[in-house]
C-alpha cells in the first residue's frame, strides 16, 4: 500500500526528528515490510504562492490566444503575467510560480519580455507542478481551500513522503491509513487519534422527505454479517473533487474519477472498509447481498461482461445483477454525470467469500484484497458515515436516511497468563508490560480469576484468536531485538541414515571419477516421452495442470531426458568430451488415482485416515542417471585420445553399486532407451537395479550428441540395505596362479563363463580375471583368456592341486558354454 | 701359510678393486679376489685340515682380512655405483610440468554440497536429517500448516497442481510437509532438517526459478522459546557466512509459525534477507498431535540457491539450473 506521511501525521504525532528513513525502520521493526519510499516536492523550489486573478486582458493579435493576467498574490502591487491557456475566469484562485522558482525539469522562472509585455511569473498546471502526467490546463483552487499569498507548497501538499508498504495476509486493517497510522504511533510511543473514533462521532441529520431510503438485505448470514446502506438525494453531479481530496487519493496510487467514487475511495484508503456508491435511481427495489440462483451474464466496471454463478457472492436488486460483491460494481447502476440519487453500499463481508470471487474472476481489487483479508465489522456503519458526511458537504446531497441488515458480531475476548508471552520468548515479561504492549495495539486488558488476564480483542483484528497471537503483538511492539539468544537442548544425533549416505557417497564418488553433477528441471514434453520410447512404468507419469511450459506438463520418469538435454547445452557452449550425471526423484503413477481424504485440522487425523493419505501419494524412487559423450581421456601426449564408451556406462553403473557394498550380476538387457544391442541390465538379489550402455543413435541423432554416446542409471531405492561387514582373516599363504584360455562361440556372454568358471573352480579361487578377448579366430568363435588365482587358507597350494581346479572350471564351461581349452 | 701372504693377499685386491674403473671391471676384480676361486677363499677352506689351535689363530687373522676386502670393495662398489647413476639417471630425465591427467576431476552441484554442509552442521548439534516426497499430498503441504483451502496465503505460492485436482497431489511449494510428516511419525523430542527440492510457478529470471531448494529446521520439545531458536540460527549463520555474520528477526507472517519473523543476515557489511521463522504455530501442533501444554516449537527455512548466491556471490540464478558443467566445475567436490 502506498500510504503519503503527510495523512499518517494526521493520526500519530510523529516527532520532527522522524526522518524517512527512522519511520521505515520504525515499520520494519513492528513487521511491516517497507519496500521503499519516495519524497516527492524535492525537485521543485520556491517561491510558489497562491494568488488570485484580478483581471484578464485578451491578447488576439499571436497565432493562439494569449492572457495578460493581473494578479493577486497578496504583494504589495499587482503582479502581471503571460498565459497561454484559457480554463480559468476572473476570481479564481490559481498557483503562482514566482520568479527564481524552479519546477520539475529544471524549469527556471524568471521575470521576462514576451508578446510585448513583461511577464512576471508563471500560473501553473498540474502537469507543470509535477502533479499528474497529462495537463489539464491551469489549476484552479476551490473557493476556500486556500489563502491569497499562502504558499502552494502547503497547500498542494507537495512536499511529502510516500511509503510503500508491504501488508502481510494476516494484517487487513494495516490497508488502511487507520491502522497504518496506529502501527506507526505505537512504534514511536506517541499519541494517535482514531479516525474511526473521529468519524463516529460526527452528526449527521437525516431528511427523510428528500427522497426515499433504499433497503438493504443479507440473503445469507454466512456470506455478510452487517450491511449499512446510505441514501442520498439531490447530489451535484457537477461537483467535483477538491483539491485535498485529488491529492490524497492519488499519493496513494488511485486515480481520481468523480466526486462519488473518489469519496468512497478516499474512505477506503482512510478507515480500511471498501465502499460502493450505486446510482439510487438504477436500483429496483431491494439491495441485496445474495447468489445467484442460475448462471447469469452482467458487466463489470471494467467493461468486461462476466458470467456469474452459484459459487459468487453478489449484490443484487429485485431484477438483476448489480455488482460482483467486495470486487467490483457493475456497468449498469454505475455513477454517471447525471446521478442525483446515491446508495453508499458498506458491508463487512465473509472473506472467504471475497476471496473465491476475486479468484473465480482473477479479479484482484483494491476492494477484495482488502476483504479478504478482514474488514473492521464496525466500520460498516462508520464508513458509510463518514463518506455520507463528505457527499453532504462536498456535493451538496441531501442524507434520505439509512437502512441495514445483520448486525456486527460480538467482542471476542482470550484469557492469557500474563507468564505465557514470557516462557514462548524465552525472556521474563512483567504482567504490567503484557498489558501495557497489549493495549498500545488496541486491545483491551482487564485482570481476571487466577492472575490471568483477560483481552479484548479490537474488532479490526480477526486475525487475534488465541494466546499466541497475543504473544506475537507482545514480541513485535517490544522488538524482536530483546530476544536472546540460546542455544536448545542438544540430543544425540542418529547421523545420516544409510540411503542418505550411500547417495552422498554415490554423488561423491562420481565427482572423483570425473563426471559433473547437474541439477535438472524434472518437466518433460509429450515429444519426449516418445523420442525416448518409454513404455509401461515409465510411461505412466503425472501431468502438472498448470505447467510453467505448456510443451512440458509431464513429470519425469526417468533421468536420461534431463541429462541428455544438459548435455546438448554443454555440448552447444563448446564442451567436448565430457560426463555430466545427476540424483534425484522420479515420479511415476504406481498407485491407481483416487480422490484424496478430506481431513480436518487441529486434531490428529487417525491411524486409518494418515494410512489412506500417504497411500495417496505414489512413492518416488531416488535414481542416479549419467550421460557420456566424447572423449573420456583427451588426445595430448599420453597418446591418443580414448572416447567413453558402453562399457564405462556400465563400469559407473557397476561401481556405485559396489560403492554400496553390494555387488551386481550384469545381463544382456534390450531398454528404451538404450541401443537395444548395446544395453547391460544390472541385477542385485537378482533383481534389476540398473541399466547401463550406449544410446539409442535414434536419440544420439536428435538430440546431437556425438556417436556412441552412453548413459546408466541405478534406482538407488531399489537397492538393498546392507549390514555390519564381517572381517575376513588375511593369509599370508603363498598364491597359485594359472592361466586359462577358452574358445567359445561369439554369442556366449563372457560374464556368464566366468561365473561358471568361478563355480567350477571352487572356493580356492581368489580372483578370476578376463585378460584378454580375441575375436579373429574365424567362424564366430572368439577367444577368452583367464587368470585364475588360488590360495588356501592354511597351507601352500601345490601345482598339481591347481592344477586340476583349473581343468574342474574348463570342464564345467565346456559343458554350459561348449567351451574348448585353446592349445598354447 | 705366512702371515705376511695374506696381507698381499688383502693388498692386492684393495689395489685392484681401487683400479677398478666401472662396476664391471669390479665384477672381475670382485672374483679373483674375493671370489670362490681367489687365494683368501682358498686359505680359508684349507683352514679345517689345520690342528684346532692353529686353526683358531690363522682363522682369525683370516676372518679380519676377508672384512677388510669385504669393507674396500662395499665401498668401491658404492663409489662406482653413484658414477654410473650421475650419468644414467640424467639420461632419464623427464618434464614433470607435463600435464599428467588424462581425464578430469569432475564436481558435485554446489547445491549438493551446501546441502551437506548444513546437513553436517545440523548432525552435529544434534539434529537428524528428515526427507519426503517432492510429489506430496495438498494436505500436508497447506491444511496441516494451517493453511486453509480459501486462506489469501494458499494464492501467495504459485503452486504446481497435478491431475486430476481432486487427487488432492501438488508439486510441494516448500519442504514444510516433512515437519508434518516427521510429527506423524514420531513423539517429540524432535530435532530435524528437511533439506530438499520445491517448487513454485515463477519464471526462470536472474533471481527466480520454478525449481529450487530449501532447508527447514523442525524443533518440538520441552520449554524450547524463541530464544532457541535465535540462537540457532545465529550459530547456523555464523557456519554459513562466517565468524561476524549477525542475524536480525523482522515480525513477518507465515500461517504455520506465530510469532513469525524473517531472519535478515548480516554478511559483506549489509543486511541481507535470508529466510522465514517463528515458533510452530499450535494449530500446526495440534493438527499433527503434539500435546501443546507439554511442547513448544520453533521452525525456520532458508532456500539454499539464495544462501549460495549470496555467499558466493552468484548474480544469475541461470547459472544454477542450466547444468553448464563449468559451473559445477568450479565448485570441485567441496567450497
Amino acid at each position: 500500500m502506498l500510504v503519503p506521511l503527510s495523512w499518517l501525521q494526521e493520526f500519530a504525532a510523529l516527532p520532527k526528528s522522524a526522518t524517512p528513513e527512522k519511520i521505515s525502520d520504525a515499520f520494519v521493526r513492528v513487521g511491516f515490510e517497507v519496500e521503499g519510499f519516495t519524497v516527492t516536492g524535492k525537485e521543485i523550489t520556491g517561491p510558489i504562492v497562491i494568488g488570485k486573478v484580478k483581471s484578464i486582458e485578451e491578447i488576439t493579435e499571436f497565432k493562439k490566444p494569449i492572457r495578460y493576467v493581473e494578479l493577486d498574490c497578496k504583494e504589495k502591487k499587482p503582479r502581471f503575467v503571460i498565459c497561454g491557456a484559457t480554463n480559468f475566469v476572473v476570481g479564481d484562485l490559481v498557483v503562482v510560480a514566482l520568479p527564481g522558482s524552479v519546477l520539475p525539469g529544471g524549469f527556471a522562472i524568471s521575470a521576462r519580455e514576451t508578446y510585448g509585455k513583461t511577464s512576471n511569473g508563471m500560473i501553473c498546471s498540474t502537469k507543470e507542478l509535477g502533479l499528474s502526467d497529462e495537463s489539464e490546463g491551469i489549476l484552479t483552487l476551490a473557493k476556500g481551500a486556500a489563502k491569497i499569498g499562502d504558499d502552494a507548497f502547503e497547500v498542494l501538499e507537495l512536499n511529502d513522503v510516500i511509503f510503500d508498504i508491504a501488508v502481510n495476509p494476516d494484517r487487513g486493517y494495516a490497508l488502511s491509513i487507520r491502522g497504518l497510522a496506529r502501527e506507526i504511533a505505537g512504534a514511536f510511543a506517541v499519541k494517535y487519534i482514531d479516525p474511526a473514533l473521529t468519524a463516529k462521532a460526527a452528526k449527521l441529520r437525516a431528511k427523510a422527505s428528500a427522497g426515499k431510503v433504499v433497503k438493504a438485505k443479507i440473503s445469507d448470514g454466512k456470506d455478510a454479517d452487517v450491511m449499512y446502506l446510505r441514501t442520498l438525494a439531490n447530489f451535484d453531479p457537477k461537483a467535483a473533487s477538491p483539491l485535498w481530496l485529488r491529492r490524497r487519493i492519488e499519493k496513494c496510487g488511485m486515480r481520481s474519477i468523480s466526486l462519488a467514487v473518489d469519496v468512497t475511495n478516499y474512505v477506503m484508503l482512510e478507515l480500511g472498509q471498501p465502499l460502493h456508491a450505486f446510482d439510487a435511481a438504477k436500483i429496483a427495489g431491494t439491495l441485496k447481498v445474495s447468489r445467484a440462483s442460475k448462471a447469469t451474464k452482467f458487466a463489470t466496471l471494467d467493461g468486461q461482461e462476466r458470467t456469474v454463478t452459484a459459487a459468487d457472492l453478489l449484490i443484487s436488486d429485485d431484477k438483476k445483477v448489480l455488482a460482483l460483491a467486495g470486487t467490483m460494481g457493475g456497468l449498469d447502476s454505475e455513477v454517471t454525470e447525471s446521478t442525483t440519487a446515491l446508495a453508499i453500499e458498506a458491508i463487512r463481508f465473509n472473506s472467504v467469500a471475497i476471496a473465491k470471487n476475486a479468484r473465480n474472476h482473477k479479479l484482484s481489487t483494491e476492494a477484495s484484497r482488502r476483504f479478504e483479508r478482514g474488514v473492521d465489522p464496525e466500520l460498516a456503519e462508520i464508513a458509510s458515515l463518514r463518506a455520507t458526511s463528505l457527499l453532504v458537504d462536498l456535493g451538496g446531497a441531501d442524507y434520505v436516511g439509512v437502512a441495514t441488515a445483520g448486525k456486527v458480531p460480538a467482542k471476542r475476548s482470550i484469557l492469557l497468563d500474563p507468564q505465557f508471552p514470557g516462557e514462548i520468548l524465552g525472556y521474563a515479561i512483567t504482567s504490567a508490560t503484557v498489558s501495557k504492549q497489549l493495549k498500545s495495539v488496541g486491545c483491551g486488558v482487564v485482570a481476571a480469576a487466577g492472575k490471568k488476564l483477560k483481552v479484548s480483542v479490537p474488532s479490526w483484528r480477526p486475525d487475534l484468536e488465541e494466546a499466541i497471537d497475543l504473544v506475537e503483538e507482545i514480541a513485535r511492539t517490544i522488538g524482536f531485538d530483546s530476544i536472546p539468544s540460546l542455544l536448545p537442548p542438544r540430543p544425540v544425533s542418529t547421523g545420516l541414515t544409510q540411503t542418505q549416505a550411500r547417495q552422498r557417497k554415490v554423488g561423491a564418488l562420481l565427482a572423483d571419477l570425473g563426471l559433473y553433477e547437474v541439477q535438472t528441471y524434472p518437466f518433460v514434453s509429450e515429444a519426449t516421452m516418445k523420442v525416448f520410447n518409454y513404455t509401461g512404468e515409465r510411461a505412466a507419469t503425472y501431468r502438472i495442470a498448470n505447467p510453467m511450459a505448456d510443451d512440458a506438463p509431464l513429470l519425469r520418469t526417468h533421468l536420461i531426458p534431463g541429462l541428455v538435454q544438459a548435455a546438448e547445452r554443454n555440448l552447444g557452449r563448446g564442451a567436448r568430451g565430457f560426463g555430466l550425471f545427476e540424483i534425484g526423484s522420479i515420479f511415476r503413477k504406481t498407485i491407481a488415482e483416487s480422490a484424496a481424504p478430506v481431513i480436518s485440522t487441529s486434531v490428529r487425523p487417525s491411524e486409518a485416515v494418515i494410512k489412506k493419505l500417504y497411500a495417496g501419494v505414489p512413492p518416488q524412487h531416488q535414481h542416479v542417471g549419467g550421460v557420456l559423450v566424447g572423449a573420456a581421456e583427451a588426445e595430448g601426449w599420453q597418446g591418443k585420445e580414448r572416447n567413453y564408451s558402453w562399457s564405462d556406462a556400465i563400469s559407473f553403473a557397476l561401481k556405485i553399486i559396489e560403492s554400496t557394498g553390494l555387488t551386481a550380476t550384469v545381463v544382456r538387457s534390450d531398454f528404451a532407451p538404450w541401443h537395444p544391442e548395446r544395453c547391460a541390465e544390472l541385477q542385485v538379489n537378482g533383481k534389476a537395479v540398473a541399466h547401463a550402455g550406449e544410446l539409442h543413435p535414434r536419440i544420439i541423432a536428435a538430440h546431437g550428441l556425438p556417436e556412441r554416446a552412453s548413459a546408466f542409471v541405478v534406482n538407488l531405492s531399489a537397492l538393498p540395505e546392507t549390514g555390519v561387514i564381517r572381517a575376513q582373516a588375511i593369509t599370508t599363504m603363498p598364491v597359485a596362479v594359472q592361466d586359462l584360455a577358452l574358445v567359445v562361440d561369439g554369442s556366449v556372454a563372457a560374464g556368464e563363463v566366468m561365473a561358471t568358471l568361478r563355480e567350477g573352480a571352487g572356493e580356492l579361487l581368489e580372483s578370476i580375471e578376463l585378460f584378454d578377448r580375441y575375436d579373429q579366430l574365424g567362424e564366430g568363435k572368439i577367444s577368452l583368456a583367464f587368470t585364475l588365482r588360488f590360495r588356501a587358507a592354511d597351507r601352500t597350494l601345490t601345482t598339481a592341486e591347481v592344477s586340476a581346479l583349473r581343468e574342474t572350471a574348463a570342464t564345467l564351461a565346456a559343458k554350459r558354454h561348449g567351451a574348448v581349452v585353446r592349445s598354447a | 701359510m705366512e702371515i705376511a701372504e695374506i696381507d698381499n693377499w688383502v693388498n692386492q685386491a684393495i689395489s685392484a678393486f681401487a683400479s677398478a674403473q666401472n662396476l664391471e671391471e669390479l665384477k672381475s676384480a670382485r672374483l679373483a679376489h674375493a671370489g670362490d676361486k681367489s687365494p683368501i677363499s682358498g686359505a680359508s677352506r684349507s683352514l679345517g685340515t689345520l690342528p684346532a689351535d692353529e686353526r683358531a689363530v690363522l682363522g682369525k687373522i683370516i676372518g679380519d682380512a676377508r672384512g677388510k676386502i669385504n669393507a674396500s670393495l662395499e665401498a668401491r662398489t658404492s663409489a662406482l655405483e653413484i658414477e654410473r647413476d650421475s650419468v644414467l639417471l640424467v639420461q632419464e630425465r623427464v618434464d614433470v610440468t607435463l600435464p599428467p591427467h588424462r581425464s578430469k576431476l569432475g564436481g558435485l552441484h554446489p547445491i549438493t554440497i551446501i546441502k551437506n554442509e548444513i546437513s553436517d552442521f545440523f548432525i552435529g548439534q544434534g539434529y537428524s536429517i528428515a526427507e519426503g516426497p517432492e510429489l506430496e499430498a495438498q494436505w500436508l503441504n497447506f491444511d496441516a500448516l494451517n493453511i486453509p483451502a480459501d486462506h489469501p496465503a494458499r494464492t501467495m505460492q504459485d503452486t504446481f497442481f497435478i491431475e486430476p485436482l481432486e487427487s488432492g497431489l501438488v508439486l510441494r511449494t516448500h519442504t514444510s510437509p516433512v515437519q508434518v510428516r516427521t510429527m506423524l511419525a514420531q513423539k517429540p523430542p524432535i530435532y530435524v532438517i528437511c533439506p530438499g527440492r520445491t517448487f513454485r510457478a515463477d519464471e526462470l529470471d536472474a533471481t527466480h526459478t520454478p525449481v529450487f531448494h530449501q532447508v527447514e529446521g523442525l524443533v518440538v520439545d520441552r520449554g524450547i522459546t524463541m530464544a532457541h531458536l535465535k540462537g540457532t540460527l545465529d550459530s547456523f549463520a555464523r557456519k554459513m557466512f562466517g565468524d561476524e555474520a549477525k542475524t536480525r528477526l523482522r515480525p513477518s507472517f507465515f500461517p504455520f509459525t506465530e510469532p513469525s519473523a524473517e531472519v535478515d543476515v548480516f554478511f559483506n557489511g549489509r543486511w541481507i534477507e535470508w529466510g522465514g521463522c517463528g515458533m510452530v504455530n499450535p494449530k500446526v501442533l495440534q493438527s499433527c498431535g503434539v500435546d501443546t501444554s507439554i511442547f513448544t516449537g520453533f521452525a525456520f527455512g532458508m532456500g539454499l540457491e539464495r544462501t549460495l548466491m549470496v555467499r558466493h556471490g552468484i548474480t544469475d540464478m541461470h547459472d544454477i539450473v542450466e547444468g553448464d558443467l563449468r559451473f559445477s566445475a568450479q565448485f570441485g567436490s567441496g567450497i
